[in-house]
């Protein structure tokens, strides 16, 4: 009795703010229901999932929010690692600043990040890059508008490379000193030492960072929305942006909640495997 | 101690401080940007030496709505940080040392709500919120921050209380301590450094924060997210403005964020990475 009113707060807060609109977006999505359209009403059966389907730049933004997640898992943990490795080793000088400054990206608004890279570096007139492009005697690139998926994924990387780095940092330095030694005595070289030695022990970071990261990566919206706002066409528009698009230009809740139901199951998926890790941490610990 | 040559710890410095440099630059040059007349901000040619103005940030402090934007920013990110510990530090308690079959699932079922895409509730919350009247309102973004950091706080806060010896409490109890004196006098002091670490890490997270104040507010109840972004057709004009304005609005945090890396890490990552 006294643990319910413990917990009790915190457990109903998250269901009336999480579960309960959770449930209406699934009503929603069975309904008929169009701002814009007030007589339009009553059951919809599938109508919205079929619409939802049927539309070309749902399909499209189904594709970019998997390349979006994908290219930016690969390109954040491949840097994060190798950041993490370059950072643990002992012959760095002053490594603890430049630590804090290569993470310092992580905690930049998305929105201020959007804004930098699309203004300040890729603008090609008076961007940064531009300048450096004219320099090397070539003619500068308007990434957003030619390259707007690699640009984007650019942004991302840059924006999230450090959380994979001080995540997969953290357990680098509970790898034990000895057993690197031990190889090393062996005659093991740097590489052996990391392939054999240093990876294994990182497989279930790694593995987490993939799992959390591709819920985060799930979900961008500040960055789209200030620097290409979907575009161009439809290039950029992930699932939350559509979503948005559906709901606040077309004004069609219908089809926004179909809309909405992918997004939780695509994230779902993910979760599930995640959930399951934490529960078995968790178990090890009690 | 690992050996290594002397080329090769030359080599690891030099890796080192350039990924550093590459990865702060573009920080560096907004920073820059913010002192540097509109027109010299969008020069063809790069200007890194130059002598500083404060204009933009003049522009920003007096003539802009800057302050506006700054107080909801401060309103929601701290309300929402007050509430979570509210809920959190009883509900924590609870499952640091009131432990029941339950309590595994309870925390699970928590951490899994952050899994579930804000997309995925924002018609229904828009719809309430449009009846309720909390559209454009500072309060109905601190209630869905604060429902966005909870599993987070609660989290880091039930790891943290972990670590408060139990036989403590026992102790207390038969002095005749109730259960507020557990939570309040002992609990409390004892993890308040975890306490005030995990609020600023909730406040950095809903600082920062974009799907929301972009979709549920529009003027009055407008956070920097949304005052910046405004920012976002400016090409090549108004970079001066656009830089001091984003200046303003991230370096508290990221100094915030310095001090919070690690708990950030084990915020973030609900407990799958031990």
């Amino acid at each position: 009795m006294i643990s319910f009113l413990l917990i009790g707060p915190a457990v109903i807060y998250l269901f009336v703010w999480m579960l309960v609109p959770l449930a209406m977006t699934i009503y929603y999505s069975f309904r008929n229901y169009n701002l814009i359209r007030p007589t339009f009403t009553g059951w919809a059966g599938f109508a919205n999932y079929a619409h939802v389907l049927a539309d070309p730049d749902f399909l499209a933004a189904f594709i970019n929010t998997l390349v979006l997640v994908a290219a930016s898992l690969v390109l954040t943990i491949v840097l994060g690692l190798f950041f993490a490795v370059l950072y643990n080793n002992e012959h760095v000088f002053g490594r603890n600043i430049l630590r804090t400054f290569a993470a310092s990206p992580f905690f930049i608004m998305p929105v201020v990040t959007g804004l930098i890279w699309s203004n300040l570096m890729m603008n090609p007139s008076f961007g940064l890059l531009a300048a450096l492009w004219r320099g090397l005697g070539l003619v500068p690139i308007d990434f957003l508008a030619h390259f707007p998926m690699p640009s984007l994924v650019g942004i991302v990387t840059w924006q999230w490379t450090p959380f994979a780095m001080l995540v997969l940092l953290a357990s680098l330095s509970g790898v034990p000193e000895d057993l690197k030694e031990a190889a090393g005595l062996d005659g093991a070289g740097a590489w052996k030492t990391f392939r054999h030695i240093v990876l294994p022990q990182l497989a279930r970071p790694l593995y987490a960072v993939v799992m959390l990261e591709s819920i985060f990566f799930l979900v961008i919206f500040g960055q789209i929305y200030v620097t290409t706002s979907g575009g161009p066409g439809t290039a950029t528009t992930n699932l939350p942006y559509y979503i948005y698009l559906q709901a606040f230009s077309a004004y069609d809740i219908g089809a926004a909640s179909a809309g909405a139901i992918f997004a939780v199951i695509l994230a779902n998926i993910v979760a599930i495997f995640l959930v399951r890790m934490i529960y078995t941490n968790i178990q090890e610990e009690a | 101690m690992n050996k290594m040559s002397w080329p090769g710890k030359i080599g690891v410095n030099l890796l080192a401080w350039l990924v550093s440099v590459l990865m702060f630059f573009p920080i560096f040059w907004l920073i820059l940007s913010s002192f540097k007349t509109n027109a010299l901000a969008a020069a063809r040619e790069p200007a890194f030496i130059f002598s500083p103005t404060l204009a933009s940030y003049v522009n920003a402090l007096i003539q802009s709505n800057y302050w506006h934007y700054a107080l909801n920013s401060v309103y929601t990110a701290v309300g929402s940080t007050l509430f979570c510990v509210v809920l959190g530090v009883p509900a924590a308690y609870s499952m640091a040392f009131r432990r029941s079959k339950r309590t595994d699932f309870t925390l699970l079922w928590m951490l899994s709500t952050k899994m579930l895409p804000a997309v995925g509730i924002l018609v229904p919350i828009y719809i309430v919120y449009k009846n309720l009247h909390l559209l454009d309102s500072a309060l109905g973004l601190t209630f869905i921050y604060t429902a966005m950091n909870l599993p987070i706080v609660v989290w880091l806060l039930y790891t943290y209380f972990k670590d408060v010896p139990g036989e403590i409490l026992e102790a207390a109890e038969i002095d005749g301590a109730s259960l507020l004196d557990n939570i309040v006098r002992i609990v409390m002091p004892l993890a308040l450094p975890g306490i005030v670490s995990t609020g600023l890490l909730a406040i950095v997270l809903a600082w920062n924060e974009a799907f929301w104040a972009i979709n549920l507010t529009s003027i009055h109840g407008s956070t920097l997210s949304v005052f910046v972004s405004g920012f976002k057709s400016a090409r090549g004009q108004f970079w001066a403005n656009m830089s001091a304005a984003s200046t303003l609005s991230v370096l508290p945090i990221l100094i915030a964020g310095w001090f919070t890396q690690r708990q950030l890490v084990r915020g973030l990552t609900f407990g799958a990475v031990k």
